[in-house]
């Protein structure tokens, strides 16, 4: 469709105006062209890191040590395949479909969070997982639940609540671990070591090299920015930490009475890069595991279509 | 628990504890994401009754993870592997309709499985839904679905005449109940368009052994899985 340039004018300035009223812009809405694009990268991204993340915790799911465990995990696994089912949902409202991003995440073309890239090695990896990976994508997600676009909004506040309660969980599951055996405290202590650092990097380069932050939080897509999320997750961990009675693997982590914050040591941020280059421990795993999965069911979704097509019942 | 009652608890859990453990292998595999949903879904249904189950026998941890194959007494149906989609989806079929006559027996008998039965035979209508709907569509699908429901329905044919072994505490009528299953069965393969085998379902020869603590080959892998960290670490609480 082509506007003319006085209406494409008046169509922005009606869009300025409702994301300056934290008004929610809708589906049907008019945006501008980038806008879309923004949401549609970020939204896909999001929905791509939860069914690359079922991953590393499926890899317990045979394993877990009690019944109990078993349970609550397969829930947890299950509820990110919900979330990504959502964020696909969502990001459809955008004009794109679910099959074109799946086909780009298979492809390498969309990326997925940097955390999914790292192994689980142990059983205490899922509750430092749930700890620190989901503590810090509730850090992230509760200011979206705000987002400027209404139906990535609302599919927030859905995952958020349940995410909060997979962080509970994990921490549970550590704290468990931790007044356990040697051998448990042990176990959770090395899980909490390999998981603060590629945590702490799930919020993004720092501010000054991030290259669509202004643009987002102009935009009200983003709330605040990466270093700014990253200082408050540090400082809701350090004393859930002490209480866990596990310690965090940074020498210069410590209260700065000035700042009223932690201040805490360099990140890495070359690992960093070469986990989003795809140099990561598990990158090549978890794409070829998520690709193996989709080209082995090919036959199954050929089936459902063949027979919704000859009973026209709607496609499975 | 009087003795054959807690035998009872104990074949009916291990039938769940272990099928539930299957379908968890499925976690990050399944065809499509509401796949990845409905399977985990059907899992962690099984694994609640599996708790119960083992609950009502003794410790449900000591029971899952510290017995050894001889002493499961789950069927042999439910400890084969996946497979593709067809063959967990026919696994799933022939357990789902024997379970849900099963515990319809149950809940509207008079013996401790009531309240669990009860309870059961709500989730398990919903898992025969869920297969049958995927056996139509495979069966009367593409010609690749088709052969592939096929050759599971006949691969997994031989394990179930030992669903219908009785069950000692277990108040069911269970030539009733391969009666209704046959029919059903018979049913639903037709409507879509496949054909179940002809030959025995068991014998001297084919599978029927489990409830007897006499299983198939995969089974101890998929206990040493299962067990492994339990085992490292005894006596630990987790």
């Amino acid at each position: 469709m082509t506007t003319t340039a006085p209406e494409a004018g008046r169509l922005e300035a009606v869009f300025d105006a409702a994301v300056a009223a934290d008004e929610r812009i809708e589906p049907r809405d008019w945006m501008p062209d980038a806008y879309r694009a923004t949401l549609v990268r970020q939204i896909a991204q999001h929905a791509h890191s939860e069914i690359i993340g079922m991953q590393p915790e499926a890899n317990w799911i045979t394993r877990a040590p009690s019944l109990r465990r078993k349970a609550i995990l397969m829930a947890k696994v299950q509820d990110e395949a919900g979330h990504g089912l959502y964020l696909y949902s969502a990001a459809e409202t955008l004009g794109t479909s679910r099959d074109e991003l799946l086909d780009k995440l298979h492809a390498g073309r969309q990326r997925y969070s940097s955390i999914f890239n790292y192994p689980t090695l142990t059983w205490a990896d899922v509750g430092a997982i749930g700890w620190l990976v989901d503590g810090a994508a509730i850090t992230n997600q509760v200011p979206l639940c705000r987002c400027s676009y209404g139906p990535y909004a609302r599919a927030m506040i859905r995952i958020c609540k349940e995410e909060s309660f997979h962080q509970r969980q994990g921490y549970e599951l550590l704290l468990a671990l931790s007044r356990g055996t040697e051998a448990q405290h042990a176990m959770a202590q090395d899980a909490v070591d390999r998981w603060w650092w590629p945590s702490l990097m799930m919020f993004g380069p720092p501010d000054d090299e991030s290259s669509h932050s202004a643009q987002s939080m102009a935009w009200k897509i983003k709330r605040h920015s990466n270093d700014e999320l990253r200082q408050r997750f540090v400082d809701i961990c350090v004393p859930q930490a002490a209480s866990l009675g596990l310690t965090l693997p940074d020498p210069d982590l410590r209260w700065n009475e000035e700042r009223g914050h932690h201040d805490f040591g360099p990140i890495d941020w070359d690992e960093f890069h070469e986990v989003l280059r795809g140099n990561g421990p598990c990158n090549d795993q978890r794409i070829s595991r998520r690709r193996q999965a989709h080209e082995e069911g090919a036959w199954v979704r050929e089936a459902a279509a063949a027979y919704a097509a000859k009973h026209g019942e709607a496609k499975a | 628990m009087k003795e054959p009652a807690t035998s009872a608890a104990l074949a009916l859990g291990d039938d769940a504890l272990v099928l539930s453990h299957r379908l968890g292998e499925w976690a990050g595999h399944a065809p499509v994401l509401e796949e990845e949903v409905a399977l985990a879904n059907i899992a962690l249904d099984l694994l609640g009754q599996a708790r119960t189950l083992l609950s009502l026998a003794g410790d449900e941890d000591e029971l899952a993870f510290l017995r050894e194959e001889r002493q499961f007494r789950n069927v042999q149906l439910v400890e084969q592997p996946n497979g593709d989609f067809a063959h967990t989806i026919v696994r799933q079929l022939y357990f789902s309709l024997y379970q849900q006559s099963l515990y319809g027996q149950l809940a509207a008998g008079d013996s401790p499985f009531v309240p669990l039965a009860a309870k059961a035979v709500k989730e398990v209508t919903y898992h025969r839904d869920h297969a049958e709907h995927w056996i139509l569509r495979l069966g009367d699908g593409t010609a690749e679905s088709h052969a592939r429901a096929q050759t599971a329905l006949d691969a997994l044919w031989r394990f179930t005449g030992e669903l219908f072994q009785p069950v000692e505490g277990l108040p069911v009528d269970f030539d009733a109940l391969r009666d209704g299953w046959l029919a059903e069965v018979t049913a639903v393969v037709g409507r879509a368009t496949l054909t179940l085998p002809d030959g025995p379902r068991s014998g001297a020869w084919t599978a029927g052994a489990g409830r007897q603590g006499i299983h198939t080959e995969s089974f101890g892998r998929m206990l040493a899985e299962m067990q492994h960290l339990h085992r490292s670490h005894p006596g630990a609480t987790w």
